[in-house]
């Protein structure tokens, strides 16, 4: 429960995704933004103007999936780590995750994939570590896994 | 106890400082306060209440609540939490309230 | 004895960007800190920032800090900083007395602004003060400023915005966070700070808290307990865990001795962390020419601080006949960003406090 343990419960999740499944054929961020905080870095930092937040800092941010491009300079801008990007394939779910820890895997390690409860859900195989100076030390991990976890997987874990 | 790897920040190599800690020699890293190079050889207790001569540590770790006071080359109630190490510094645990020489 | 034109004592992100405006007014600054370096507790928040791009959003805490320092180190000799400097007085004819290297002297200043923050509160138990109980925030100084892990197991107490804040850190140093217990029925910090601690496996235990620390000469473990509704501890339900760390985060306290000692009027405002002095609405005390802000007068976060210490560097300016270049441009734009920082849930607390204080309507 979201006031308890700041897990937010799957149909909550559901909501914050784009209401015709098949727009996330093309990557889309995922804000789970939940309660009102004075915060708007996902809105100045998006280069398409896809995120709304507004004057008044406090609002939830809304966003446009017509004009997200699923690029996740959000994600790495964001100050909560509270946005992914995600998209479907014809093989499964493709997410890109902000991970601040170390160690960092590398492309193509199988690893965990954990919910928002911090449990194992499944494997997922990493396609990509992106880490750019631009990031400021909150790298981008690409993780490929079952496409059943598009909306319930949320970090990874590496397999020691 | 020293982080080695860290994923934002990174600590760099730094020269080892000698001091005494009642009487033993120990190492601790320019840079470090006396409390820091304390905990990072695993000393944890500082001091004792005055009183009932409980064990004491640090508790703020900025220079606020005093709970971390040593005697350093001779000078009591020192916030070792905010006091730089210095090369061959006498640090000894204080017993009592300190008496000014 | 020294003359300054003003004086700030703290140079955190309240007195950094006081002493910012100040210089951009065209005066003089000296700048008092006990640390050795400026930025206050900037220097260990390793996280990125809320709020606007105003009060550098999304930057983290440690860059903010460098950032500050720079936009005030390029007024060259109009700016003064004394570091290690421990000020032990004020005086109401606005001389300050100050100890460096055991060294004493005093200064006088023609405005002086006291922005020395907060320290942080403990929680009676039984065996509290053993050593391995340490403040959450000085957990935060021993591992991001000094690169040295507080322990291998640590139970968090409290879930505002440090306690989560710094159990996440405690995890990307490496150490493990064995559970983080609140008393209240609910989480007190943001929800996306909790998201980030509980998806990496933390157990957050609401309705919990600790009944006393376990251990002879410091901590090997806690007793835990829950909490029925009026935060009393519920008999029998007690378990224990060992660990070697045990993390306080129940809030700050303004440090307000220096305006007690000047004599200023002080007064205590639960919501705003403690004694807080009275200030009118340019920020200065009950002390002609003496002025603070930043959580010395009331706990917030770090950006509030920021914005608040730039309005008072423009009225202490104004109060000297310096007037800053935009003065009331900026006095409008910055009541406009405290505004919005102020009007949010998680502002609740200081809205009331600030509401008995007599100043926010």
């Amino acid at each position: 429960m979201i006031e308890k343990d700041g897990v937010a419960p799957l149909e909550m999740v559901a909501k914050e995704f784009p209401s015709d499944p098949d727009i996330l054929y093309k990557p889309k961020a995922i804000i789970e933004c939940y309660k009102e905080i004075p915060c708007n870095p996902c809105e100045t930092s998006c280069p398409f103007d896809a995120i709304t937040i507004g004057e008044d800092i406090n609002k939830r941010p809304h966003i446009d999936f017509d004009k997200c491009t699923g690029c996740a300079v959000c994600v790495y801008n964001c100050p909560g780590l509270a946005i992914t990007v995600r998209q479907i394939n014809d093989e499964g779910a493709l997410l890109k995750i902000p991970y601040e820890f170390l160690p960092l895997p590398q492309k193509g390690d199988s690893v965990n994939v954990i919910n928002r409860e911090g449990r194992v859900i499944g494997q997922g195989v990493v396609k990509r570590v992106q880490n750019t100076m631009r990031q400021d030390h909150t790298p981008l991990i690409h993780v490929e896994t079952r496409k059943e976890h598009i909306m319930d997987a949320m970090t990874i874990e590496v397999i020691a | 106890m020293r982080i080695k790897a860290h994923p934002i920040l990174s600590f760099e190599a730094q020269k080892a400082v000698p001091f005494t800690y009642d009487g033993q020699t120990l190492y601790g890293l320019k840079g470090d306060t006396i409390a820091s190079a304390l905990h990072a050889n695993g000393i944890k207790k500082l001091s004792e209440s005055i009183h009932r001569k409980r064990p004491r540590g640090f508790y703020c770790a900025i220079g606020n609540c005093a709970s971390c006071n040593m005697v350093v080359d001779g000078q009591p109630n020192v916030r070792t939490c905010i006091t730089p190490l210095k090369e061959h510094m006498d640090i000894r645990s204080q017993q009592g309230k300190g008496q000014v020489k | 004895m020294k003359q300054c034109e003003s004086i700030i004592i703290g140079g955190g992100p309240a007195g950094l960007r006081a002493a910012k405006a100040l210089l951009e007014s065209g005066a003089r600054v000296c700048l008092i800190d006990r640390n050795a370096s400026m930025g206050g507790q900037l220097i260990k928040q390793t996280h990125m920032f809320f709020g606007s791009e105003k009060q550098h959003a999304s930057t983290r805490g440690i860059s903010i800090q460098h950032k500050l320092l720079s936009d005030v180190m390029r007024y060259g000799s109009r700016i003064e900083i004394l570091s290690e400097t421990h000020v032990v007085g004020v005086y109401q004819d606005k001389v300050i007395a100050c100890m460096k290297d055991d060294r004493f002297f005093k200064m006088r200043g023609e405005a002086i602004i006291i922005a020395t923050g907060a320290s942080e509160k403990h929680l009676p138990f039984e065996n509290n003060d053993l050593p391995g109980v340490y403040a959450a925030g000085a957990v935060q100084t021993l591992m991001n400023e000094y690169g040295i892990k507080p322990g291998h197991k640590v139970l968090m107490v409290g879930s505002g915005n440090i306690g989560l804040i710094v159990s996440y850190q405690l995890m990307q140093a490496g150490v493990e966070v064995v559970a983080l217990a609140e008393a209240a029925s609910q989480i007190s910090g943001y929800h996306v700070h909790a998201s980030k601690i509980k998806r990496h496996g933390v157990d957050i235990l609401t309705n919990t808290s600790i009944k006393r620390a376990l251990g002879e000469t410091e901590v090997t473990g806690a007793e835990l307990w829950k909490l029925d509704e009026s935060w009393q501890g519920i008999e029998g339900s007690e378990w224990t865990i060992d660990l070697d760390t045990i993390c306080i985060s129940v809030g700050l306290a303004p440090l307000s001795e220096l305006f007690q000692q000047v004599g200023a009027n002080v007064e205590y405002v639960r919501e705003l962390g403690g004694n807080v002095p009275v200030i009118d609405n340019t920020y200065q005390t009950t002390i002609d020419g003496v002025y603070a802000c930043g959580d010395a007068i009331g706990i917030e976060e770090a950006s509030s601080a920021m914005v608040e210490g730039e309005m008072t560097g423009i009225y202490a300016a104004h109060a000297m006949a310096k007037a800053h270049p935009n003065e009331s441009t900026r006095l409008k734009a910055l009541e406009e960003e405290l505004a919005f920082l102020r009007s949010g849930p998680h502002a609740e607390k200081i809205r009331v406090g600030y509401k008995k204080r007599g100043e926010v309507s």
